[in-house]
């Protein structure tokens, strides 16, 4: 059984179809990137699989469950225990340092365990910059917290809408190296990206356009390693 | 580490780190809680304050004897009802007719250092009298022609029952001073107890005793019961007119006080309310990101309420001190005297500021729960 299942989604605002009969499926472990231009229908994507928006119409089934049944509270519930979300805005909380960042998403889990969130700083390589806050460590820095963040809980699937649109290729390629790890280690990944670099580094990669799946294509060469054309 | 403690480290650092928002808000709660703690003392300390003010106007409770006098020992007795506290004068009064220049005048002897107190309102030109010296009402003065300075005899008349002659007595009083009041008082003379009792040699006998005491209406009631319950030689009456605008005045200000502590407590609501709303809307991207990451509505609203109930704690701590040096300020600039500081009002002050915190915080916490975390993380 896949891990997360899309079956004939619809998200419909009024004549607009910004999901149009989308048919998807991820297995465990598997490295996903979404594609396409502006409009096409991927941040609502985004929010139907990160349970922050439901469809109009379809089934999501997420590790057996259909949540498009579920209520705001279980969304939640679902959220916070299968998926670690990752921005492009970082969205870290301003006034909390990146360690206390990373304890707020246990907080919201279960039980904050300090040297559990210093280690994951420390896969990230920012063990040494956890008491610093966010206005004191770069863009690449931050995201870099927001995937320790992300990864803290153990989530089923980590969710990451355009996680290196903010960064340079330095930093682009030090988060997509974290992603490969990740992958590495069994993490299911879903990154929704405007980058053709970002999204072919994926196992697999699909393209969205007006609502619907128009292109799907596996990389037959996958490492998970960046390749930068220049 | 503990959910609790996390919980006090993200509302202290938002405390702490967010300084200069929270500094607005932590304003409003300490001058709402300067001016409650300030006022509820001000409330308390009106009756004692104003109660001082009023025996500026005389007495309040006068003795009368059931028969013809009274002694000093039921004087005495009388006074033991009344808490040495509250009492602050009582004169006693014997009036005498004796004669000055051939002229019926009405003689009271008393105790001069009592009735300063009693009477505080008398305009006393010269000295207030001693042993040996007269003090003269100004009508006395006027119609006798009598000078500060002047010694008069003054002629006492001792008539005997037995219908032999009637014995006359005299004594040498220097005139010390005038006295005016607008009232009856000036057509009386005033000498020292002792020098009267040596003048009629009679000794021991009080006609009328006037109470200055400093007591609510209700505890004036209960002191003048107790007296009457007491020795049968002394009936205590209120004086009605001091008593009752006392009352009046006393229920009106503090009426007035009441009024505006619901006022200024309505006001920090509204201010707090709008300061908080503010801090949600301008948290919505972190109330969004929380979201996301898993806070339910409860976490949120615990979050928050927490914040804003610890700056209710801190705002109504540095308001209750500050409310003490308000409420102080304002007796010594208006009553001329000090007030005690009554450490319950501090616990009172900070349960008081945090309740008005966390009322103030519903509305804007409210909002802060409809939050859609979809819409303020892409920005919307």
């Amino acid at each position: 059984m896949s891990l997360l299942e899309l079956k004939h989604i619809y998200k419909i605002y009024g004549d607009l179809h910004a999901l149009d009969n989308v048919n998807l499926k991820v297995e465990k472990g598997e490295w996903l990137a979404i594609m396409g231009p502006s409009g096409s229908g991927k941040s609502t994507m985004m929010n139907i699989i990160g349970c922050m928006d439901k469809p109009s119409k379809g089934e999501v089934i997420l590790d057996g469950v259909d949540i498009a049944k579920e209520n705001a509270k279980s969304l939640t519930t679902i959220r916070r225990d299968k998926i670690g979300l990752i921005f492009q805005q970082f969205h870290l909380v301003n006034y909390l340092t990146a360690i206390e960042n990373v304890m707020l998403a246990q907080y919201y889990h279960s039980i904050p365990d300090e040297k559990e969130a210093l280690e994951a700083l420390d896969r990230v390589g920012l063990k040494d910059r956890a008491r610093h806050l966010p206005s004191q460590l770069s863009g690449g820095e931050q995201q870099r917290v927001c995937v320790a963040r992300a990864l803290i809980n153990h989530p089923e699937i980590i969710l990451a809408d355009e996680p290196t649109g903010n960064l340079d290729d330095k930093n682009e390629e030090i988060v997509v190296e974290l992603f490969r790890k990740l992958h590495e280690d069994g993490t299911t990944l879903i990154v929704v990206t405007h980058d053709p670099e970002v999204a072919e580094v994926a196992q697999r990669m699909v393209v969205l356009r007006s609502g619907k799946i128009s292109r799907e294509t596996v990389n037959e060469h996958f490492t998970g390693h960046i390749r930068f054309d220049n | 580490m503990k959910t609790r403690k996390m919980f006090f480290r993200m509302i202290t650092a938002s405390l702490m780190r967010r300084r200069s928002r929270m500094i607005v808000a932590l304003l409003a709660i300490a001058i709402g809680a300067t001016i409650l703690s300030g006022l509820i003392t001000i409330y308390n300390d009106v009756p004692r304050q104003m109660g001082a003010q009023f025996r500026n106007y005389g007495a309040n409770m006068i003795l009368t004897p059931t028969e013809e006098s009274f002694t000093k020992a039921d004087f005495d007795e009388a006074l033991s009802r009344i808490p040495d506290a509250d009492l602050v004068g009582a004169t006693p009064y014997r009036y005498e007719t004796v004669r000055i220049h051939e002229q019926p005048i009405m003689a009271a002897g008393t105790d001069m250092e009592s009735a300063k107190k009693t009477s505080p309102y008398w305009l006393v030109e010269g000295e207030w009298p001693a042993s040996g010296s007269i003090m003269v009402g100004a009508g006395v003065a006027e119609s006798l022609e009598l000078k500060i300075g002047d010694t008069e005899t003054v002629t006492y008349t001792i008539e005997r029952g037995d219908g032999s002659e009637p014995e006359e007595r005299t004594l040498d009083l220097t005139i010390s001073g005038t006295l005016s009041t607008g009232g009856s008082e000036e057509n009386y003379v005033y000498v020292p107890m002792e020098d009267l009792e040596q003048l009629t040699g009679t000794a021991d006998r009080i006609d009328l005793a006037e109470l200055s005491v400093s007591q609510t209406a209700d505890q004036l009631n209960s002191s003048m019961e107790a007296i009457n319950d007491g020795p049968e030689k002394v009936t205590a009456s209120l004086v009605k007119r001091v008593t009752a605008s006392e009352t009046t005045v006393l229920t009106k200000l503090q009426a007035l006080v009441l009024l505006v502590t619901i006022v200024v407590l309505a006001l920090t609501m509204i201010y707090v309310a709008t300061t908080m709303t503010a801090v949600v809307t301008e948290r919505r991207k972190e109330i969004g990101l929380r979201k996301a990451i898993g806070a339910s509505d409860l976490s949120i609203v615990r979050e928050f309420m927490g914040e804003g109930m610890l700056l209710g704690g801190i705002g109504g701590l540095l308001g209750s001190f500050v409310g003490f040096a308000f409420a102080q300020f304002v007796s010594r600039n208006v009553f001329s005297s000090s007030i005690s500081f009554r450490p319950l009002l501090v616990p009172v002050t900070i349960l008081v500021s945090i309740a008005i915190t966390a009322i103030a915080c519903l509305i804007p916490i409210r909002s802060a729960t409809s939050v859609d975390p979809a819409l303020v993380l892409k920005g919307e």
